[in-house]
């Protein structure tokens, strides 16, 4: 038994989990704030300063109100529910790279050569969690929120899939730490051409792995549920959705599961197209170059390089949150059928012609 | 892995797995089956066949077996929970899987290797993907080619038949 790996993994774990815990909670704030400042309204602004309790308040108001289960559900599928809402979104953060090296010991949970596919495998049961949730609950609305959320998650899984074949042909490789690595030396996907600016193949990479990087984004906003893909909790339509019956911690798991698994979202989003942990300085030593910061310089340095690549990472993250709720708080909800055909005959599309645009590009111009 | 883990998850595939037909809910049986594919991806996760293991769960447990679910929802089985045991068919039913397995056991007692201690088994090369692949689109690259248009033709096919139903 390796003492060291298991101890440093658990570290890593606990260290990981409450930073996305926290961030959860804060981009709960964050969405009331920015909702309020789009609306021209004050929000959330009593508990603390500048309202920077409310989440705590929030969090006893989850756990102290009465955890009421109506005599109408199947009670085991509807206690199983929320716990499967909450847990596949937190365990897809195994394999993200979220730092460089911090003490020697590399920022990752399990760095698996399957990475990326290892991400799909366990966000497709996030849909058992909804699904269950209506069906347990016996009652029409929850009913239907669970039907049209997965078949929304079924369909824009495949665009998801398609849009990181590309990212596979150029990069070679499924492991996430070594897609990390090969954006470092080659540029970030979503701007290739970086430090190599003569090269022409690489503008023209430029061109589908953006389209990859769209079409991945929009796919990432349905499966999290997010407006405007938001069908399955429409509540103009279906009152709360899936969700309906439920009510305190029960509903704060599906709740804040959502916000979990937007953050997984933008953590791929980051770790796949926009460079991962890795953020170039400029450098004027020798003449101007761009320096790679990570954590294996020796002594305090190296400390601080590692402490800097995840602060890198997780602003990264911030910053699509911040998008996530942007795009919430200014488009409106789609029709479903609007939604399932913008999947199957646009997405599905665009991603299948963007992998022979690159395949072509890779195979006869990048080279 | 270490042994324990082995036998947890042996235990879990067959153990979900015999629960997927005792269950008398269509739901519990098809989440029976989803947890007993995932302690089969498991054990082939304990050979490092990491790329076999999340295909595992990625196509059955995350495909499949959702829309198993969805469907076993839309035609709502109650019927089946209220269904009296057959008592004769049960014992039919039995007496042929004993059947069956006195003569599988009788048949690999009879073969030498079966005698012998199994041999340990070597974990994979970790390039599984690469390896993978590599013999499909190159060793295999025409039955792949023609599996894939056989699942062209039978998504045609329910294409078809489905809008006809329609109009």
């Amino acid at each position: 038994m390796d003492y060291f790996l298991i101890g440093t993994s658990l570290a890593k774990i606990a260290g990981l989990l409450a930073v996305v815990l926290g961030i959860m909670n804060y981009s709960v704030y964050a969405e009331r704030r920015i909702s309020a400042l789009i609306q021209d309204r004050l929000g959330p602004n009593r508990v603390g300063p500048a309202g920077l309790l409310q989440p705590i308040a929030d969090a006893f108001k989850f756990l102290l109100k009465e955890d009421f289960t109506p005599g109408h559900v199947n009670k085991f599928y509807y206690w199983l529910a929320p716990c499967l809402a909450m847990i596949p979104a937190i365990a897809t953060l195994a394999v993200v790279p979220f730092g460089s090296t911090l003490f020697g010991v590399p920022m990752v949970i399990a760095d698996i050569n399957v990475g990326v596919l290892y991400v799909f495998a366990i966000a497709s049961l996030g849909v058992y969690g909804i699904v269950l949730a209506g069906w347990s609950s016996n009652s029409k609305y929850p009913f239907l929120g669970g039907i049209r959320s997965s078949s929304q998650m079924i369909s824009y899984e495949l665009s998801l899939g398609l849009a990181v074949i590309p990212i596979f042909l150029v990069a070679g490789q499924l492991r996430l730490t070594s897609i990390v690595r090969f954006q470092i030396e080659h540029g970030w996907m979503i701007a290739p051409f970086i430090g190599d600016w003569t090269n022409i193949g690489k503008w023209l990479l430029a061109v589908p792995m953006l389209v990859s990087f769209l079409v991945f984004t929009i796919a990432i906003f349905a499966e999290t549920n997010r407006l405007p893909f938001d069908l399955p909790e429409a509540e103009t339509e279906l009152v709360g959705g899936y969700h309906t019956e439920y009510g305190s911690m029960k509903f704060g798991l599906f709740f804040l599961g959502e916000y979990i698994a937007m953050i997984t979202g933008s953590a791929i989003i980051v770790t796949l197209f926009l460079g991962g942990w890795h953020l170039p300085l400029p450098s004027w030593h020798g003449g101007f170059h761009w320096a790679v910061v990570n954590g294996s310089a020796p002594g305090w340095r190296g400390i601080i390089g590692g402490i800097f690549n995840i602060a890198c990472f997780f602003a990264k993250v911030a910053a699509l949150l911040f998008i996530f709720i942007w795009v919430r708080w200014s488009l409106p909800r789609f029709r479903y059928d609007q939604l399932m055909r913008l999947g199957w005959v646009f997405f599905f599309e665009i991603a299948l012609v963007n992998i022979f645009v690159v395949a072509v590009i890779v195979a006869y111009i990048s080279k | 892995m270490p042994p324990f883990l082995f036998w947890f998850f042996a235990l879990m595939t067959l153990g979900f797995g015999a629960g997927v037909i005792i269950n008398r809910s269509p739901i519990g049986s098809a989440l029976s089956l989803v947890l007993s594919f995932i302690g089969l991806s498991t054990l082939f996760l304990s050979l490092n066949a990491y790329f076999i293991s999340v295909i595992q769960v990625l196509v059955y447990a995350g495909a499949v077996m959702v829309l198993f679910l969805f469907i076993i929802m839309l035609l709502d089985l109650r019927a089946e929970e209220r269904r009296k045991i057959n008592v004769v068919a049960f014992a039919g039913g039995a007496a042929v899987a004993l059947a069956l397995f006195v003569q599988v056991y009788r048949i690999i007692g009879a073969l030498g290797a079966a005698r012998q201690a199994f041999p340990p088994l070597r974990s994979g090369n970790t390039d599984d993907v690469r390896r993978v692949g590599l013999l499909l689109f190159a060793n295999y690259n025409l039955p792949f080619q023609i599996v894939g248009v056989l699942v062209l033709v039978a998504t045609i096919g329910v294409i078809v038949l489905s809008k006809r139903e329609l109009r």
